[in-house]
C-alpha cells in the first residue's frame, strides 16, 4: 500500500513537471505560430511528427541522446530516470497544447481583433485582454488532452528507470501478477480522470464565467501538486555517495537477484535504490555511465552486445576476457559468476520432441519446415540467432515474438512447437520441457555475473559484501526461486523469493 | 484636419485607391459614398492605419500618420464599424473603459465617466453592468460609439456604423451622432453605401468609384450634379424614391 502511494506520488510529480515544461515551451510557440503562420506551419508539422514516434521509443531515444550530451559537454547530465522521462513526456504533450493554442488565438472573431486594433491595443494587450480570455476554453481543452496523455504515457517512464505506476504494470506483466497490473492501470486511469475532471471544472468555469468553479479546480490541482512534492523532500538522494543504485532488467530472475543484492547491501548498512525494467541494451551503458551501480548480466549477452564478438569460447576463458575488456574500457568490474547459467536454449515439450524424433538442434533444424518457433523479443536480432542460422540452417514454418511469459504460454497452448527458453527458468522443470543440446556450439555461455559500476569502485566494502554471492547460486536454486514468482497459483513476490534464496544460500553453505 | 495626398492602395494587382487627394477640415462631417469595392473603406482605414497604404500620405494636423506611434494614433482617433466588436467577456462599462484604461487612467474615474458617456449616447445608466450579449443591435452600436468617444478623440472614423441596424434605429442613431458631432466639435469621416443617409448627415459628400473621387460636394449641390453617370444613378435612386413616395401619398 505504501508502495502504491509512493508510486502515485512519483507518477504525479513526473506528470506535473512534464506539463509545466510543456506549457512553458508550448504556449510561446503557439502564440508565435498563431501570429506568424509561416513560422507556425513547419513547427506544427515537426511537433505532429514527434507525436508519431511511439512513446516507448521516444523515451528510449533520450537515453543515448543525454548520454552523448553529457559526454560532449562534460556536465553530469543524468541519462536515466527523471530527466529523460520529463523531456520525453513534455515533448509528447506539446502537440495538443500548440495546436489548440493556435486554434484558440486564430479562432477569435475577426471583428473583435479589428476592434482591439482600432482601440489602439498593442499586440500583447490584444493577446492578454482579448485573444487569451476568449480562446481560453479551446486552449484549456488542449491542455486537458495533453495532461491525460501525459499521465497515461508516464507509465512508460518505468522502462528508463524512473519510478511510476508503470512499475506495477511492467513487473506485474513479467511475473503474471495480474492484480499488480490492474492496480497500476486503475491507479493511472484514476489519476488521469481526477486531473481531467479538475481541469474540466476550470474549463467549464471559464466558459460559463463562474469564478468559483475556476478557483475550486485550480485550488484542488494545487493541493495535488503539493501532495506530490511534500513527502518526497525527505527521500531525495541528498547523500548519494552512500546510496547504491541497483539495476534490474525486465524479468523475474532480475527482480529477485536485485532484491537479493539490496538485502545484502542493506544488511551491511548501505542505502539502496532501484532502477527496474531496464532494456537489455540500456542496462550495461547505464552502469558504465554511473546511472546504476550494480546489476546482474549474463556473459553471453555482454560478449555479443558489449564486446561485439560472435565467436564462442569456453566459459572460463570468456569470463576472463570480459573482465579484462570491461575493466579496461569502461572501468566496470566483473565481480564474478553467481554459479548458474541463464543461457538461450531451444526447448520443446518432452511429448512433442519424442513424437517428432528430435534430440538436438540438428534434428530440430531438419524438422523445422513443419515447426513453429516462438522467441523472446530480442532473440532474432542477436548474433546467437545468426550463429544458429549459419551453423544449422533451420527454416521454420513460422517465427513469432513474445514477451517471455507469453512465450511459454504459446508452448503450453500449442501455438508454438519450440521456444528459445532460458536455462534458469523454473518453467523448464515445471512444464516438463527438454532443452536441446547444441552440438555445433552456436549458443555461447550465459553465466550470470555480478557487475559493479565505476562509481562504487572506490568503496571496497560494497565489493566485499557482494563477493559473498559469487558462486553461491546453483541452477536448481535459481529455477526454484524463479518458479515461486512465475507460477500461476500461490505466487510470491520477488522479495519473498529473494528471501527464500538468501536462506537457501546460507543453508547450502553450512 | 485630415489631409489625403496622392494616396494609393492596391490588393495584388487590383488598385482600390488610385492617387486620391482631399482635405477634411476640422469639425467637418464628411461622408464617403460609393458601391462595394469602390475603395471608400480603404481610404477611411488609411487614416488610423488599419490599412497600410502603398503610396502618398495621410496627415492629421500636418503630422504624417505613418510617422506616428501606431497605438498613440489609434487612441487619438475614434473608430466605429459595422461589426461593432464589443468584447463579449467584458461588461458594457468595461468595454467603454478600455481606451482610458489602456492609457493608464485610474479606475476610480470609471463610474462617473461611463455614466457620462452612456448618457451622451442616450442609454440608461443601469446598462453599465450588462454583458454585450444582453443588448439589442442599436444599444450595442451606441455602446460602440461611447467606447470610441471615451478617449476624447478629435477625429471619428466610422465604417458603415449603422449598416446592421433596422431603418428606424439607423436614422435615429445617425441623427443622434450628428448632434454629438456638432456639440463636441468633432471631425467626422463616415463611410456608407446609402446615399439617403449621406444626404441626411453630411456637410460634404465625397462619391468614390473605382478608387477615384467622382464628386465632392455639399448635399444640396450634389443634387444638381451633372456628369459621371455612376454618381447620377446613385442620386436618382433617392430622387425616384421620394417621387414615388409623394405619388403614393397624392393618389392614396
Amino acid at each position: 500500500m505504501s508502495d502504491l502511494l509512493r508510486l502515485v506520488q512519483a507518477h504525479l510529480l513526473l506528470s506535473i513537471c512534464a506539463m509545466i515544461v510543456a506549457l512553458a515551451i508550448g504556449l510561446p510557440i503557439a502564440i508565435l505560430a498563431a501570429r506568424r503562420p509561416r513560422i507556425g506551419a513547419p513547427i506544427l508539422g515537426l511537433v505532429s511528427l514527434l507525436q508519431t514516434i511511439p512513446g516507448l521509443a521516444l523515451l528510449a531515444l533520450f537515453y543515448p541522446l543525454l548520454l552523448f550530451l553529457g559526454r560532449a559537454t562534460g556536465l553530469p547530465i543524468p541519462a536515466l530516470g527523471f530527466l529523460p522521462a520529463l523531456l520525453a513526456l513534455a515533448l509528447f504533450a506539446l502537440l495538443p497544447i500548440i495546436r489548440n493554442g493556435v486554434t484558440a488565438i486564430r479562432g477569435v472573431d475577426p471583428t473583435l481583433v479589428e476592434a482591439a486594433d482600432g482601440l489602439g491595443m498593442t499586440g500583447w494587450q490584444r493577446l492578454a485582454k482579448v485573444e487569451l480570455p476568449l480562446g481560453a476554453p479551446v486552449l484549456l481543452a488542449g491542455i486537458r488532452t495533453a495532461t491525460v496523455w501525459t499521465i497515461g504515457t508516464a507509465t512508460l517512464a518505468t522502462t528508463i528507470g524512473q519510478p511510476s505506476l508503470g512499475d506495477l504494470i511492467f513487473s506485474g506483466l513479467q511475473t503474471e501478477d495480474w492484480r499488480r497490473v490492474l492496480t497500476g492501470c486503475l491507479a493511472a486511469a484514476g489519476l488521469a480522470l481526477t486531473v481531467d475532471f479538475l481541469l474540466g471544472l476550470i474549463e467549464g468555469g471559464l466558459a460559463q464565467r463562474r469564478r468559483w468553479k475556476v478557483w475550486t479546480g485550480a485550488g484542488l490541482l494545487l493541493v495535488a501538486a503539493i501532495a506530490a512534492l511534500l513527502p518526497l523532500g525527505g527521500r531525495l538522494p541528498s547523500d548519494k555517495g552512500q546510496t547504491v543504485v541497483v539495476g534490474a532488467k525486465n524479468f523475474s530472475e532480475q527482480y529477485i537477484l536485485a532484491e537479493l543484492i539490496e538485502m545484502r547491501l542493506r544488511a551491511a548498512g548501505y542505502r539502496t535504490e532501484r532502477r527496474d525494467n531496464l532494456g537489455s541494451a540500456i542496462a550495461y551503458r547505464a552502469l558504465a555511465a554511473g546511472d546504476i551501480d550494480v546489476y546482474v548480466d549474463y556473459s553471453g549477452t555482454l560478449w555479443a552486445n558489449v564486446l561485439g564478438r560472435t565467436d564462442t569460447l569456453p566459459s572460463a576463458a570468456m569470463l576472463q576476457a570480459l573482465q579484462r575488456e570491461m575493466a579496461g574500457r569502461d572501468r566496470v568490474q566483473l565481480l564474478g559468476a553467481l554459479g548458474f547459467e541463464n543461457a538461450y536454449a531451444f526447448a520443446m515439450t518432452r511429448a512433442r520432441a519424442t513424437e517428432m524424433g528430435i534430440a538436438d538442434l540438428d534434428d530440430l533444424a531438419r524438422a523445422s519446415g513443419k515447426l513453429r518457433l516462438a522467441t523472446d523479443l530480442e532473440f532474432q536480432n542477436r548474433p546467437e540467432w545468426q550463429a544458429v542460422e549459419r551453423l544449422y540452417r533451420p527454416q521454420f514454418r513460422e517465427i513469432r515474438q513474445y514477451s517471455p511469459t507469453f512465450m511459454y504460454r504459446a508452448l503450453g497452448d500449442r501455438s508454438a512447437d519450440a521456444i528459445t527458453a532460458f536455462s534458469s527458468d523454473g518453467r523448464i522443470s515445471e512444464m516438463q520441457l527438454i532443452t536441446l543440446p547444441d552440438p555445433r556450439r552456436a549458443l555461447p555461455h550465459y553465466d550470470a555475473v555480478l557487475l559493479l559500476g565505476p562509481g562504487i569502485g572506490n568503496d571496497p566494502g560494497i565489493a566485499a559484501v557482494l563477493q559473498s554471492l559469487v558462486g553461491s547460486i546453483p541452477i536448481d536454486s535459481m529455477r526454484a526461486a524463479n518458479w515461486m514468482v512465475d507460477r500461476d497459483a500461490d505466487k510470491t513476490t520477488p522479495r519473498q523469493a529473494a528471501e527464500w534464496l538468501d536462506g537457501k544460500i546460507n543453508r547450502d553453505r553450512m | 484636419m485630415i489631409a489625403f495626398s496622392h494616396v494609393t492602395k492596391a490588393y495584388g494587382d487590383r488598385l482600390v485607391v488610385d492617387d486620391v487627394s482631399m482635405i477634411v477640415e476640422k469639425a467637418a462631417f464628411v461622408v464617403l459614398v460609393g458601391q462595394s469595392g469602390a475603395g471608400k473603406t480603404s481610404l477611411l482605414k488609411a487614416v488610423n492605419r488599419l490599412v497600410q497604404i502603398d503610396g502618398g500620405s495621410v496627415r492629421i494636423d500636418g503630422e504624417d500618420v505613418a510617422a506616428m506611434q501606431l497605438t498613440d494614433l489609434r487612441r487619438r482617433v475614434g473608430y466605429v464599424f459595422q461589426g461593432v466588436g464589443l468584447f463579449p467577456h467584458m461588461s458594457v462599462a468595461q468595454n467603454i473603459w478600455i481606451g482610458p484604461r489602456l492609457r493608464g487612467t485610474p479606475d476610480s474615474a470609471r463610474p462617473a465617466r461611463v455614466a457620462e458617456l452612456l448618457e451622451l449616447v442616450s442609454l440608461p445608466a443601469d446598462l453599465a453592468e450588462r454583458l454585450p450579449a444582453q443588448l439589442s443591435g442599436g444599444q450595442a452600436q451606441r455602446v460602440g460609439f461611447a467606447r470610441a468617444l471615451a478617449a476624447n478623440p478629435e477625429i471619428m472614423l466610422m465604417d458603415e456604423p449603422f449598416g446592421a441596424l433596422d431603418p428606424v434605429t439607423r436614422r435615429d442613431l445617425g441623427l443622434a451622432y450628428r448632434a454629438l458631432h456638432d456639440r463636441m466639435g468633432l471631425t467626422s469621416l463616415l463611410v456608407t453605401h446609402d446615399m439617403a443617409e449621406a444626404l441626411r448627415l453630411a456637410d460634404r459628400i465625397v462619391v468614390v468609384g473605382d478608387g477615384k473621387i467622382l464628386a465632392d460636394l455639399p448635399p444640396a449641390e450634389l443634387l444638381q450634379f451633372r456628369g459621371d453617370e455612376r454618381v447620377c444613378a446613385m442620386i436618382d435612386v433617392v430622387r425616384e424614391g421620394a417621387r414615388h413616395f409623394s405619388v403614393l401619398e397624392r393618389n392614396g
